[in-house]
């Protein structure tokens, strides 16, 4: 079961609300996908608190966890105050800490991704950190305390799937009693697949989902991308290997003979 | 007074935050406050008197990645 600081689930696809083309669309692919747990944001409020109202009962009627995201900060007073709402708003000790250091990537700041984690744990968080593969960063955050890590396949939104898969397998390896995430880049239920081939613990998915053409059929398919990848890791899979070896056995085949 | 609500400046009336959620008409129950970048626990709302210059986040629930 992928756990989660003490807290199990069933489904391995975490999903993002934002994007969709309609409110239904969102609650169908959210179904649709069997994620337990969605993120959410926060946001300034502009119409007397009735945007933000509508969108929570939506979430509400889904009946999953949320996982409140810092998306957008730049620094880390501003992750550590949203965090700080975050709570507030809707009662969990969970955030996604987002610190994003350029806009065109949207490349995480890790530097002050390391200093916000740290601020956050101590005060009782439970942080989900979105950070690049770098292994060094990785242990800079579990130093910190933190027992979930999310690296990015590729940019967010990018749906270029798995851009560094060594870098991704040594995390894995390195880091076996962390529940990893790949968050952020995935394109096709394939990457997914190939995430959970390589042992991730689970996926985090928002635009390749709410921007498919048909965003619910989408959504069945990442779970069963997702459903693959996992059983496929669990099954063990054969290394690969530089030269042929028939499949079918040498022994016996017609008009054979040694060549000397 | 003058203070500066969601990046905003603006003139207030109201001397406390649940007075100025009224005074904006705020009808939404789904809300938390930050005043000067520090959360203001619902709890607090009532007895807390905003003073000239404060800056006050006013965040709701939204779609998120």
């Amino acid at each position: 079961m992928l756990n989660f600081y003490g807290k199990t689930f069933s489904s391995r696809l975490l999903i993002g609300s934002a994007l969709y083309p309609s409110p239904a669309i969102m609650q169908g692919a959210i179904r649709a996908s069997g994620a337990n747990i969605v993120t959410v944001s926060l946001r300034r409020e502009a119409a007397g608190g009735k945007t933000g109202d509508a969108f929570w009962s939506l979430i509400r009627e889904l009946d999953v966890s949320v996982l409140p995201n810092t998306a957008g900060c730049r620094s880390v007073k501003e992750a550590v105050t949203t965090a700080k709402l975050a709570r507030e708003l809707f009662g969990t000790p969970w955030i996604k800490l987002e610190v994003i250091a350029d806009n065109d990537t949207l490349q995480p700041d890790v530097v002050g991704l390391v200093e916000a984690a740290g601020i956050l744990i101590k005060d009782g968080f439970e942080v989900f950190p979105y950070c690049t593969e770098d292994l060094g960063v990785a242990m800079r955050l579990v130093d910190a305390g933190c027992k979930v890590v999310m690296p990015w396949a590729a940019p967010i939104g990018s749906a270029k799937g798995i851009t560094n898969r060594d870098a991704l397998k040594l995390l894995r390896d390195r880091l076996p009693d962390i529940t990893l995430v790949v968050d952020a880049g995935l394109g096709a239920p394939s990457h997914a697949a190939h995430a959970l081939e390589l042992g991730y613990d689970a996926v985090l998915l928002n635009t390749a989902i709410a921007k498919a053409a048909d965003p619910v059929a989408m959504a069945n398919a990442f779970r069963l991308g997702v459903e693959a990848g996992r059983t496929a890791y669990e099954a063990g899979l054969m290394e690969a290997r530089d030269f042929a070896s028939p499949s079918t056995p040498v022994i016996g085949t017609p008009f054979w003979h040694a060549v000397s | 007074m003058r203070v500066t609500i969601n990046g905003e400046a603006r003139e207030i009336n109201a001397s406390s935050v649940d007075a100025l959620l009224r005074e904006l008409e705020y009808e939404g129950t789904h809300f938390a406050i930050a005043l000067n970048y520090d959360v203001l626990p619902k709890s607090r709302w009532a007895e807390t008197p905003i003073k000239n210059g404060d800056e006050i986040e006013i965040i709701t629930p939204r779609q998120g990645g």
